[in-house]
């Protein structure tokens, strides 16, 4: 009972915050709406006992994805009013498509069926989870079966990271910075050194 | 309704696809938002792995489930990059505003 509750907690509190992600008026909102979401799709995430995924999830979007939102949001100095205007222009077709791919997709949910040989097929059966935590579990396959792929997740979050840097990091003229290798490659030859008369100066 | 199964986990994630693509036509003028959407629709697709993960039993399901999070943080620090240069060139993020490549 706790469980169906719970489940109805978490997936209300998710789409209403979604509702709210794409319809609020202010960008900030929107992105601490998407937090909301995200943390409630946590939620379900534990509900169906995928407890690594979930923390990563919260980890990940909330601690990381969700802030850099909220940096770019604050960082740059956009008139969010007027983005604004022609909002409502594109709500009847917007609504229009909205609906019917989701009648489809409901349709689809609500009409199939699993093969009853799907189950056999299984290419990583979950361990039991008194003997071996979801955690260790994933681990286990992820550093043997997977690493492949693993390591080209790795390599994905590299590229991006240089990426983001290489696009955003500018030289700006004007400025005055340390220049460790001049300092260290003067000698005492460069440096000369007079006497100075009190009150006078050079 | 009182059993949950696996339809209720697909209706829910079906449900938050749909906002996601239905928050692109919302804001077609906010580069950000249109960002948050996707990264919506991303959440409701990992909503789907992970509930068929736990369905079938099938650790697969999880993995790649976390593969698509990678992508999806790849795509946001790299999306919100190009947003931040463009606006420092451009002083303005208004999707019909981009346009430099179009001759």
């Amino acid at each position: 009972m706790i469980e169906v509750l719970a489940f109805y907690m978490f997936a209300c509190t998710a789409v209403a915050s979604a509702v709210l992600v794409i319809s609020a008026r202010n960008p900030v909102h929107s992105v601490l709406f998407l937090i909301l979401t995200f943390f409630n799709a946590a939620g379900l995430f534990v509900l169906l006992g995928a407890e690594f995924l979930a923390m990563i999830l919260v980890v990940v979007y909330v601690g990381a994805v969700a802030v850099l939102f909220m940096f770019v949001v604050m960082m740059l100095d956009i008139n969010f009013v007027e983005l604004r205007q022609g909002f409502l222009q594109y709500l009847p077709i917007g609504a229009l498509i909205g609906i019917i791919l989701l009648v489809e997709l409901l349709v689809l949910v609500g009409g199939w069926g699993m093969a009853p040989e799907a189950a056999k097929s299984a290419g990583a059966p979950t361990p039991d989870i008194g003997v071996t935590t979801n955690t260790h579990a994933l681990g286990e396959i992820v550093y043997t079966q997977y690493i492949y792929l693993f390591q080209a997740a790795g390599m994905i979050l590299l590229v991006a990271m240089i990426g983001a840097i290489v696009l955003t990091h500018r030289q700006r003229v004007g400025v005055k910075k340390q220049n460790i290798g001049n300092q260290l490659a003067r000698s005492a030859d460069d440096v000369e050194v007079r006497k100075v008369e009190v009150g006078k100066g050079i | 309704m009182l059993d949950i199964g696996l339809a209720h986990y697909l209706s829910v994630a079906a449900v938050l696809f749909t906002l996601g693509i239905f928050g692109i036509f919302l804001n077609r003028k906010n580069v950000i938002i249109i960002l948050m959407s996707v990264e919506l629709m991303l959440l409701a697709v990992n909503i789907n792995l992970v509930a068929f993960s736990a369905e079938l039993s099938d650790l697969v399901g999880q993995v790649f489930a976390m593969f698509v999070l990678t992508v999806a943080a790849a795509e946001a620090a790299v999306g919100l990059a190009i947003l931040v240069i463009f606006f420092r060139n451009r002083g303005t993020i208004a999707v019909e505003d981009i346009n430099v490549m179009s001759g």
